[in-house]
């Protein structure tokens, strides 16, 4: 029997718009006063319930705003959800997503050590893994350059080699196959794909059918915050493309 | 339940904190030639340059000036600088925690605990100035670590505080530069107490800061250990700031994230 190594139940996410503008004490009081701070609500992920079992992988679908990324950061541990509860059972690799999570003024060799810290891993075992990270990213040459300096392309590629060479429990990879090019994802697919076959949970958004057929089995469609569908990846498709087209 | 996982959490963290402060002394002297040297040097510099002023333009009358000078100032700069680091340390560093859990607290701790360790090397500026001064050495000297043991405290309290409000309110990132103005010229750093009117005397002894300096100052300076009174004040002033940053910082860290 395989047990659930993520739960979700009844996740909402709230958002309030106006809030998030008020920016200096001023404006606060201001709005405090006219009765204006919580102004208008907008749900990102609304009553989602879910479980995953180890070692699944999951592809979440949907159009752009629908509360893929949002979901993925609830996940995480980034984001609280405004209600409703989540359990991970295991180590959550950082989100591999577009952007950078990286300290800009740090070079790579900087950054590889501190990602590796947050994931609560000494300079020892990164010692042992560093030559592989810089391989597998093919940075060599730019290993003491400031990740300032880098193209999004090869930032993407630092933080997909970081994130997969820790083994964590669970891999949360968000479009970031988009940047790199045809060889790179090559490379990253046959990485997620030997990860899968150990054991690996993976959550993976992307736009390109193709490549979530390829490597997943579930997946789960949202519209507006709500999962319309959640299942086979063919069947959960069908019931897209129906919908969408 | 709780206590026990955040405690095993903060276990799991160790090494972040240690990459987080070794970061944090890279950055700082990257790219001077100096280097590490420069806490040293920047400390003797800035109480020369004080002594001058202080003693020759001003003429204040306090014995063994120059020892005086760099023990408020060395223990000022690191309540300053560490505390100002701390408020920006959240802000800073939203890439990462917009990527990853972490405990948020880390980042302005790990803030203070490196101003601390940038602290630790001025301190040998302040054995220089007792050696070239001839000051007479005390066996109170041993005590040192404990005036020191109680500005961290407060000072990781205030840091908590403002790196938890300035994600809210980016206002208090200029406040607090004209609130540390003001605090400076209310601690006795280059002068003593005696010179000033009762009343401004008060209000100077309400402020811990004046205390830790002092505390610091029987210490290696009058070779007395202070009284029982001081102690307490101290200890409750520091635990007290901890404990509010603590408070706060648990409170707020929600939603930084909607903030960042």
């Amino acid at each position: 029997m395989t047990q659930n190594i993520i739960e979700i139940n009844h996740v909402d996410m709230r958002f309030n718009l106006a809030e998030e503008k008020t920016d200096t004490i001023k404006e606060y009081f201001v709005k405090l006063l006219r009765g204006k701070l919580h102004f208008s609500e907008f749900y990102a992920v609304k009553d989602v319930s879910f479980n995953i079992k180890k070692g699944e992988s999951v592809a979440l679908i949907g159009r752009n705003g629908s509360g893929k990324s949002t979901l993925l950061k609830i996940i995480a541990g980034v984001l609280y959800p405004s209600s409703g509860s989540v359990s991970v059972h295991g180590s959550i690799a950082p989100l591999i997503e577009l952007g950078a999570g990286f300290d800009m003024e740090l070079t790579a060799r900087e950054n590889i050590y501190l990602n590796g810290a947050v994931l609560g891993f000494d300079r020892d075992f990164m010692n042992q893994h560093f030559q592989e990270i810089i391989e597998f990213s093919e940075l060599q040459q730019f290993v003491d350059v400031p990740v300032k300096n880098y193209s999004s392309g090869m930032i993407a590629r630092l933080g997909f080699s970081i994130a997969t060479i820790v083994k964590a429990d669970v891999l949360v990879v968000d479009e970031i196959l988009a940047v790199g090019d045809y060889k790179f994802q090559q490379k990253c697919h046959e990485r997620m794909s030997q990860l899968l076959a150990g054991g690996t949970t993976l959550l993976f958004v992307s736009h390109s059918e193709e490549q979530v057929k390829e490597l997943c089995q579930k997946a789960i469609w949202l519209d507006h915050g709500k999962a319309m569908a959640i299942g086979d990846v063919d069947e959960v498709y069908r019931a897209y493309h129906q919908a969408t087209d | 339940m709780n206590q026990l996982a955040s405690m095993k959490n903060f276990k799991k963290y160790i090494p972040l904190m240690k990459e987080l402060i070794t970061r944090d002394l890279k950055v700082k002297y990257r790219r001077s030639v100096l280097g590490y040297l420069w806490s040293l040097l920047n400390p003797l510099m800035m109480m020369a340059i004080l002594t001058m002023i202080f003693s020759q333009i001003f003429r204040f009358n306090i014995p063994n000036y120059p020892l005086y000078l760099i023990c408020g100032q060395t223990l000022w700069s690191f309540f300053n600088e560490s505390t100002n680091q701390a408020m920006y340390s959240v802000l800073y560093n939203g890439a990462l925690l917009k990527k990853v859990y972490i405990p948020k607290y880390i980042f302005p701790v790990s803030r203070v605990l490196s101003s601390f360790v940038t602290m630790s090397f001025s301190l040998l500026a302040i054995v220089i100035v007792l050696l070239v001064t001839r000051t007479p050495l005390h066996w109170t000297i041993l005590l040192f670590p404990v005036p020191l043991v109680f500005l961290l405290l407060f000072s990781i309290g205030v840091g908590m505080v403002l790196s938890a409000l300035s994600v809210y309110f980016r206002d208090v990132v200029h406040l607090y530069s004209v609130v540390t103005l003001a605090w400076m010229y209310m601690t006795p750093i280059f002068y003593s107490l005696d010179i000033v009117p009762e009343k401004v005397a008060f209000l100077i002894r309400c402020n811990p800061m004046y205390h830790y300096i002092t505390f610091f100052r029987e210490l290696l300076l009058y070779g007395q250990i202070p009284t029982a009174g001081v102690w307490i004040f101290c200890g409750i002033s520091s635990l007290g700031a901890l404990a509010i940053g603590v408070l706060i910082f648990r409170k707020l860290q929600r939603n930084f994230i909607l903030y960042l």
